[in-house]
């Protein structure tokens, strides 16, 4: 069986790895030169499912927690360090409802804090320790897991090559396109982020710190080597490619709000793509005769395409059918062991 | 009570309860709020997610689907030229010409620049505009936005995104009594639904709502019983409340008191 994976961002490598494990043939086929050069170089490469459970459904946890033995130990790229979450004095209520609405984290007073990250000792009296959470650098990630793939005899790369122009016919097509897939999927949208990757050689940090606030929360990922990666603005539009003064400045000064020193970085690189998301930016496999979707993965790049890329697999090979990405919205939903539904049927009954 | 309904400018609504749009889990669970409450009117924040062109499309139409009119808003503009160009941008992309004007003074607590405010409101009402301006609860300034051609207020409860509920109910009071006829919207500060049904109890005409329904455990539920708590509120002040004794400390002298006591 022959297997052409479209896209080699996180979730087509996944995807080909997954399906290679499998023994079927796999042709990955890239319209840029190198792997990675999508939207998954612009992540923040936090494998944190816990932490997401602030803002998104159950369902991103359950797959989220495959991606930890995925990165960490068959790909060996990912460290377990845990993630640090912390806010202002003021702001204490954001690290309350944050508690509220995640777990698998500890309470840590001020000389926690000190004693996990020593460079923030004295300039937060409480935070959150997700102590299972791993972080990676995206773009190692990739190089890493394309190098993997070039050494599996059942899988070619083809880079710099446009899928439409194959005249080959594999069995099956699995459609990591991303963004860019819009054309077969009108529900998807793209939400711009935006990133920076500052260098400092006077912080240290060992963990991804996650700073709250109601207006501007901010995320910094030591990269090694004095980088560090500050993300991410979440904004309803689709202008790609434009890093805006106002992001910079604020994502600058939500870094300075972790540490001082970082007014005297050095900002290295600016970025901003598109993150591919549906409605309840929740991702999605969609088969289609014999093509099969991997998209809406949203600002869960990493932390799902593991998982996604699995069950994409057991798709192709086995006629598998999984309810809870393949179904439509509601029952996604429900298989996320949401609710919802049951309110939405309550106000339809009073009428109101 | 079927009958009880809210004119602001033109438009007649049954539904007191507005819907800001920003900060929700996703769309889906925005569109599935509105829903839930009944909401007829949500703001949209043009200012970031315009950016280039209209690239805030894909956003805008998964609200427009939901079948509401939607009220845009100058959020984020901190100077009465910036919103007056905002308000300009969104008439063309969403063919409308209402505004919700907002001059930000002070970027902590986001309280609104009431003089660039008045600017703008004047500007953008001879611009043929219909505003809804932001503001705080002071008196003369509302007067001035009411001068500057504004027919609907929106006062602060408390700063934006604070879940305080309402800081000062005399001046909110205050506000009501002064303007009887001026369609009043609470815009701001509100947490609970019980905050909200204590501004309807005092003959506030409606509720603008973001955070507390966006950043709720469940935004969904959270919007319905803000819907039900307006609904209640509402009905409350129609229903002319009983006024309240102050039964401890009675003030006749202990031969006038009820015969019971006597014995």
């Amino acid at each position: 069986m022959l297997a052409r994976v479209i896209g080699a961002g996180v979730a087509g490598l996944c995807a080909a790895y997954a399906l290679a494990r499998k023994g079927v043939e796999v042709e990955i086929v890239e319209r840029e030169c190198a792997p990675g050069l999508g939207c998954s170089r612009f992540a923040g490469g936090m494998i944190a499912p816990w932490c997401e459970l602030e803002s998104a459904e159950p369902l991103v946890a359950t797959l989220g927690e495959e991606a930890l033995d995925f990165w960490s130990r068959e790909i060996g790229i990912a460290t377990i360090a845990g993630s640090l979450v912390v806010a202002p004095a003021r702001e204490r209520a954001e690290l309350a409802d944050f508690a509220r609405r995640t777990r698998n984290f500890d309470s840590l007073d001020a000389t926690d804090i000190a004693a996990l990250e020593p460079d923030l000792a004295g300039r937060f009296d409480a935070a959150l320790f997700f102590r299972q959470e791993a972080h990676l650098d995206p773009r190692a990630a990739l190089i890493a897991l394309t190098g993997r793939l070039a050494q599996t005899p059942n899988v070619t790369l083809h880079f710099h090559q446009d899928a439409a122009a194959l005249a080959t016919i594999p069995d099956w097509i699995i459609d990591c396109r991303g963004f860019a897939a819009r054309d077969a999927l009108p529900g998807l949208r793209g939400v711009k982020g935006e990133m920076l990757i500052l260098r400092s050689d006077e912080i240290s940090l060992t963990r991804p710190v996650r700073m709250l606030h109601p207006r501007r929360p901010v995320y910094v990922v030591p990269r090694g080597e004095g980088l560090f990666m500050v993300g991410a603005t979440m904004i309803e539009n689709e202008e790609r490619a434009r890093v805006t003064a106002r992001s910079v400045v604020e994502l600058v000064n939500s870094a300075f709000a972790v540490h001082p020193a970082f007014a005297e970085a050095e900002i290295v690189e600016t970025g901003s793509d598109l993150r591919p998301a549906f409605a309840n930016n929740l991702p999605r496999l969609l088969k289609r005769g014999h093509t099969l979707y991997i998209n809406g993965l949203y600002r869960h790049g990493f932390l799902l395409a593991p998982a996604l890329a699995r069950r994409a697999a057991e798709v192709v090979v086995n006629d598998a059918y999984f309810p809870e990405v393949m179904d439509a919205d509601s029952n996604q939903r429900a298989a996320a062991g949401c609710e919802r539904d049951d309110v939405a049927n309550a106000a339809g009954r009073t009428g109101v | 009570m079927h009958n009880d309904t809210v004119t602001l400018y033109d438009v007649t609504l049954s539904s007191r309860l507005l819907l800001g749009t920003a900060r929700y889990p996703s769309p889906a669970i925005l569109a599935e709020a509105i829903r839930a409450s009944g909401c007829e009117i949500v703001t949209v924040s043009l200012r970031r997610e315009a950016g280039g062109a209209r690239a805030g499309e894909a956003f805008w139409s998964l609200i427009r689907d939901v079948g509401v009119r939607v009220l845009p808003n100058t959020a984020g503009c901190r100077t009465a030229k910036e919103a007056i160009a905002t308000a300009q941008m969104a008439r063309e992309v969403f063919a409308t010409d209402w505004i919700k004007l907002e001059v930000i003074g002070e970027e902590d607590t986001l309280q609104p620049d009431v003089f660039g405010l008045v600017d703008a409101a004047r500007a953008l009402s001879d611009d043929g505009f219909k505003v809804f301006p932001y503001t705080t609860d002071d008196l003369v300034v509302a007067e001035k936005l009411l001068d500057a051609g504004c027919r609907v207020l929106m006062p602060w409860a408390a700063p934006i995104g604070s879940g305080r509920g309402v800081n000062n109910a005399f001046a909110l009071r205050a506000l009501r009594a002064h303007f009887p006829d001026t369609p009043l919207i609470v815009d701001a500060g509100l947490g609970a639904p019980s905050h909200a049904a204590l501004v309807m109890e005092m003959g506030y005409d409606a509720v603008l709502l973001n955070t507390a329904v966006s950043r709720a455990g469940d935004p969904v539920l959270m919007a319905r019983a803000f819907a039900l708590a307006i609904e209640a509120g509402r009905a409350g002040f129609r229903a002319q409340p009983m006024t309240p004794r102050d039964m401890a400390e009675p003030s006749t002298p202990i031969i006038g008191r009820p015969f019971d006591r006597l014995a």
